[in-house]
């Protein structure tokens, strides 16, 4: 039998870590600035903290690693919801190059601004 | 000695599919539950967005900051984070509830229990919400 090689696992697999990044830290990000911060909960903290903490390499890669395998990992996700949901699944040659498209423009810009541009 | 040729046709039986509506996933809760779980993914899209938003207002010094902070007390940009943290506790509770389902592990030949697993989860959660909040603020 003729062994079919896909990439299918590993895209799984990245859907997975994406999975627990996504869980573990974004809800305490979007805690922070999405609602303490503007409603004046808590006190934001200055650019200069933040440049210095973002400036740091192990939030260099950390952040690096949660943006990719988020945005992958929701990729992922979207497009079987988008199968099943809309039933559209005849139409994976559009859905399939939007959505990881997405994700590896988003891995890109997250790649430049964390390394290049800050 | 090598196999025979087979030969395929293109023909194959007609498949009996009852048809689905496009709202199935409004007919129960389960189903509906589901689909919310599934569209957190969008969510937590627009939160790793939102970080690289903050990433280049920072890049660009503190006036960049100052406007991302006012992008953030917009009514709208609210809302959408509000929903945003909705959903992606949502997925957390979800992603963490299933573990044990997912992680199979053994410890002294006996099966770890799953309210073992899920529970480590939540604490590794907890951890990392203290170790964010606590790097943020400094």
């Amino acid at each position: 039998m003729q062994k079919r090689t896909t990439l299918e696992p590993f895209v799984w697999l990245l859907f997975s870590a994406g999975g627990v990044l996504a869980a573990l830290v974004l809800p305490a990000f979007v805690f922070l600035f999405g609602l303490a911060f503007p409603l004046g909960w808590l006190s934001a903290p200055s650019h200069e903290h933040l440049l210095a903490v973002l400036r740091h390499p192990v939030t260099r890669v950390g952040l690096f690693l949660v943006c990719t395998l988020a945005l992958i990992h929701a990729a992922h996700r979207l497009r079987y919801t988008l199968y099943d949901g809309l039933q559209i699944k005849h139409l994976y040659e559009v859905v399939n190059p939007i959505c990881y498209g997405a994700a590896v423009v988003g891995s890109a810009a997250a790649a430049y601004l964390l390394f290049v541009a800050l | 000695m090598n196999p025979p040729p087979t030969s395929y046709t293109e023909f194959h039986p007609r498949w009996y599919r009852s048809p689905v509506s496009a709202y199935w996933w409004l007919r129960s809760g389960t189903y509906l539950a589901f689909i919310l779980r599934e569209i957190s993914s969008v969510f937590v899209a627009w939160a790793v967005v939102y970080l690289l938003l903050l990433v280049r207002a920072v890049s660009r010094g503190s006036g960049g900051y100052r406007d991302f902070l006012d992008l953030s007390a917009n009514p709208g940009i609210l809302f959408l984070n509000l929903v945003t943290l909705f959903f992606l506790a949502f997925h957390a509770v979800t992603w963490f509830n299933l573990a044990p389902q997912a992680m199979v592990v053994h410890a002294g030949g006996k099966r770890v229990p799953g309210v073992w697993i899920a529970a480590s989860n939540y604490t590794m959660w907890a951890v990392a919400t203290v170790v964010v909040v606590w790097i943020i603020l400094g």
